[in-house]
């Protein structure tokens, strides 16, 4: 009996010490706070309920992260019931023309990044990439998050986030346009 | 009928999302081919999706 309360408080402490990555998980995809938390307190509730079904079989922060994902989108599923559409979905995505001449060319060619797969290896690359992530508007970076990260096609994020197709495909130009221009910045373009 | 560079851009990110038609396919295939900036644009945004995908499994092994 001793053994078997051992073996769950074991347990316990190794999903509580996954709480910090999941967190930082969860911001990636959710702005506010509360929610975030919300979400990564159910995804432990739901883990430690469910022990026999993790049964050691994979990584624990794998499986974890898999909760995690179903209730990031049930979260962002309610939030978009109950926020009209806010207007964050940049219609036009005119501020990226400011990179184009009036006849549709480039102000300035975007050059080639150097062997950027060297900085797939590398930790502080993916700091820099969460930073630009983090600098996107909520609702664009929760567009590309739910079309890069979880998969999902475009119908789907149209769906969950009450948009048009149209401004669904806006939101993605919108957010990968400033990703690469701040991934330029902050990282290839030293 | 050819495409400007603001337009390719518009049409890399769109065939990141759904098959383009075969008109437009054709259209940005010949613009991609003469216009290295353009190039640089679409390996960036192929590149970027690569490096988000990689974000979950980094997670995975530490």
């Amino acid at each position: 009996m001793a053994l078997a309360v051992n073996v769950q408080s074991e347990f316990r402490r190794r999903v509580e010490s996954e709480r910090a990555y999941l967190v930082r998980y969860a911001s990636l995809q959710l702005r506010n706070a509360d929610t975030v938390e919300d979400v990564v307190q159910e995804t432990l509730l739901a883990a430690l309920a469910g022990e026999s079904s993790f049964g050691g079989r994979s990584n624990l922060r794998t499986w974890l992260t898999g909760i995690l994902k179903h209730k990031v989108i049930d979260a962002i599923r309610r939030q978009s019931r109950e926020t009209a559409i806010s207007g964050d979905t940049g219609e036009g995505g005119s501020e990226f023309d400011a990179l184009f001449e009036a006849n549709g060319h480039w102000v300035e060619h975007p050059a080639a990044w150097e062997h950027p797969d060297a900085s797939l290896e590398q930790k502080q690359f993916f700091a820099a990439l969460e930073e630009c992530l983090a600098r996107l508007p909520a609702r664009i970076a929760q567009a590309f998050m739910m079309r890069e990260h979880l998969g999902s096609d475009t119908e789907e994020i149209c769906n969950k986030l009450g948009v048009t197709p149209t401004n669904c495909g806006v939101m993605l130009y919108r957010a990968r346009m400033a990703l690469q221009l701040c991934l330029d910045k902050n990282w290839f373009g030293k | 009928m050819t495409i400007n560079c603001r337009e390719a851009a518009r049409l890399v990110s769109e065939g990141l999302d759904k098959e383009l038609p075969a008109e437009a396919q054709l259209r940005l295939r010949a613009h991609l081919a003469i216009c290295r900036g353009c190039k640089n644009l679409s390996d960036r945004l192929a590149f970027l999706r690569k490096a988000v995908r990689k974000i979950a499994d980094r997670g995975d092994s530490g």
